[in-house]
């Protein structure tokens, strides 16, 4: 169908919502996107009809609910094509997915290995693999960034060695909005040897991902961030290397057999998911995945860009802007600050004015390090948003800099 | 004048505006009346932690009255605890550790700030209380 953003609105009840006496104006997509109508009435429907728990149940609530549950699996494989449904494991979302890969690809690591990761990771693809590289006396190594927020691609072939085993990196910064080149990262660690772990948090809502054009060997990500619901996320991993790592968690349902002196583990996606999962998660983050793949995503994609080089403008014209990440390759985020006023100030008088925009350190202390500030504001875009949402923005932005200067 | 009096009177002052926005200029105004901190006690340990903007705040004994100083890198915040230096500043160590500070809610400043998480001003708080608290031994 054509995009219509008024038509796409129309499916979100809450940004029909005020803030006081302001109408919403949500620019914190890269925190949480909105949820549409659709997956609102799945969530409560389930509950009022269909309610049950998965697998094992001779019941018929029980089978509905694990026919839908494993049928939200198979629309996830369809939608970043995985070659089989057992390569989607449910998480609890993105950090949770990279806990998953360092605890058990972990397991198959030594002394000395080495991990490469890089200087614009959320603290959630950093702090696991710290977290692992001291328990199993592991080097990790990050790719620096320049001023303009890019990676230093030209450092790529110098950092990769023999003995790097994995690369985990992410697809757009969270406070910076650069794209990374993903497709040479990924070749060129293969190159090594070295599996590529890629995290989608950012991108999955903007852009559709192939896992095996991309030839990734894991993908993570949140389902909140793609119009589902919270507590919920994926992991996607290449069979052979799924089956190659030990189970993350022990419990029911990862289980085949289990006697008092050892148990022998179930297979894929199972033994990744032990006890009752998220079903409900798993169940909205489908019916989302549903959603997105029905939209016109490369009509999408030029909305988000046009929303983008429109804000940027606009906010360019304000005295003493300063924008932290200015890649070319860019996606609808733009984080700023401005001279002579606090993040923190600009985000309370924004919010006064109901326009919902993330200030701090956005998880990414060590960009903010490099950039050697406290924090940014941040504006991150989603195609519900228009150009209109941009205007107001810009007016309670002067607004707010003229209270505070 | 006593606390409570104190209160009422901030109370007043913010009930003249009805628009948030000018509730927000007041604030910042208010934040230019602060008792600045010394820069010599502007140190790491004297920051309010649970603050998304950097706040330092000092506490001295002067005869049987807790007096405080503070400073902020964020205007509104400035503006906060110049509020709560104003009320609970030049207090004894017990009045500021039983006060209710029940303006704070009857202005609305919990339910404007709070939802951000990121203001402090329950930190800003707790840490007067803790100096008075401490203070008080002394």
């Amino acid at each position: 169908m054509p995009f219509d953003v008024n038509n796409i609105r129309q499916q979100f009840p809450i940004l029909h919502t005020k803030i006081g006496k302001y109408p919403l104006i949500y620019f914190d997509n890269g925190a949480t996107s909105q949820k549409p109508q659709v997956v609102i009435d799945c969530i409560n429907d389930y509950y009022e009809t269909e309610n049950a728990n998965i697998h094992r149940g001779v019941h018929h609530l029980s089978q509905v609910s694990t026919e839908k549950y494993e049928q939200a699996r198979k629309t996830i494989q369809t939608y970043i094509n995985a070659q089989h449904d057992y390569e989607v494991i449910f998480t609890q979302g993105t950090t949770d997915g990279i806990n998953l890969v360092a605890h058990s690809f972990g397991k198959l690591l030594n002394a000395g290995d080495e991990i490469l990761i890089s200087q614009m990771e959320h603290h959630s693809n950093i702090v696991p693999w710290q977290m692992l590289a001291e328990e199993r006396g592991l080097v990790l190594k990050y790719i620096p960034m320049n001023q303009a927020g890019e990676l230093e691609m030209g450092q790529l072939d110098n950092l990769l060695t023999d003995k790097t085993k994995l690369v985990s990196i992410t697809h757009i910064s969270n406070a910076l909005g650069t794209i990374n080149p993903i497709e040479k990262i990924i070749s060129a660690a293969h190159k090594v040897g070295a599996k590529v772990l890629i995290d989608g948090a950012q991108s999955l809502q903007h852009m559709q991902i192939d896992v095996q054009k991309l030839d990734c060997d894991f993908l993570v990500f949140s389902g909140h961030k793609v119009f589902g619901p919270t507590g919920v996320g994926v992991l996607y991993g290449k069979e052979a290397l799924l089956n190659a790592m030990p189970p993350y968690q022990g419990g029911g349902d990862m289980i085949k057999k289990v006697t008092m002196e050892k148990t022998t583990y179930n297979g894929l996606p199972h033994k990744f998911e032990a006890g009752t999962p998220n079903i409900i998660g798993g169940i909205g983050l489908g019916k989302a995945i549903e959603w997105l793949a029905e939209q016109d995503l490369e009509a999408i994609k030029e909305h988000e860009d046009e929303l983008l080089t429109y804000a940027t403008a606009q906010l360019s014209e304000i005295e003493g802007m300063q924008f932290y990440g200015t890649s070319e390759a860019k996606g609808s985020t733009i984080s700023f600050l401005i001279e002579g006023t606090h993040p923190y100030d600009v985000g309370t008088l924004l919010n006064q004015q109901g326009i919902a925009v993330r200030t701090g350190h956005h998880c990414t202390q060590p960009i903010m390090a490099f950039y050697k500030i406290p924090g940014t504001i941040r504006a991150s875009f989603s195609f519900y948003n228009t150009k209109e949402e941009i205007d107001q923005f810009i007016i309670a932005l002067k607004k707010a800099v003229s209270m505070l200067s | 004048m006593s606390i409570t009096d104190k209160e009422n009177e901030l109370v007043e002052s913010f009930a003249i505006y009805d628009d948030w926005m000018e509730k927000y200029e007041y604030i910042i105004e208010l934040g230019k009346d602060l008792p600045i901190i010394d820069s010599a006690n502007k140190t790491e340990e004297n920051i309010i932690k649970g603050c998304q903007s950097t706040v330092w705040l000092y506490a001295e004994k002067k005869e049987d009255k807790i007096v405080f100083t503070a400073d902020a890198d964020a205007i509104i915040a400035k503006g906060i605890i110049a509020i709560l230096v104003d009320v609970l500043s030049n207090e004894t160590s017990d009045t500021i550790i039983n006060a209710r500070l029940d303006f704070i809610k009857e202005i609305g400043l919990q339910e404007h700030l709070s939802p951000t998480r990121s203001n402090g001003l329950v930190a800003m708080v707790k840490q007067m209380k803790m100096y008075a608290l401490a203070l008080k031994m002394k």
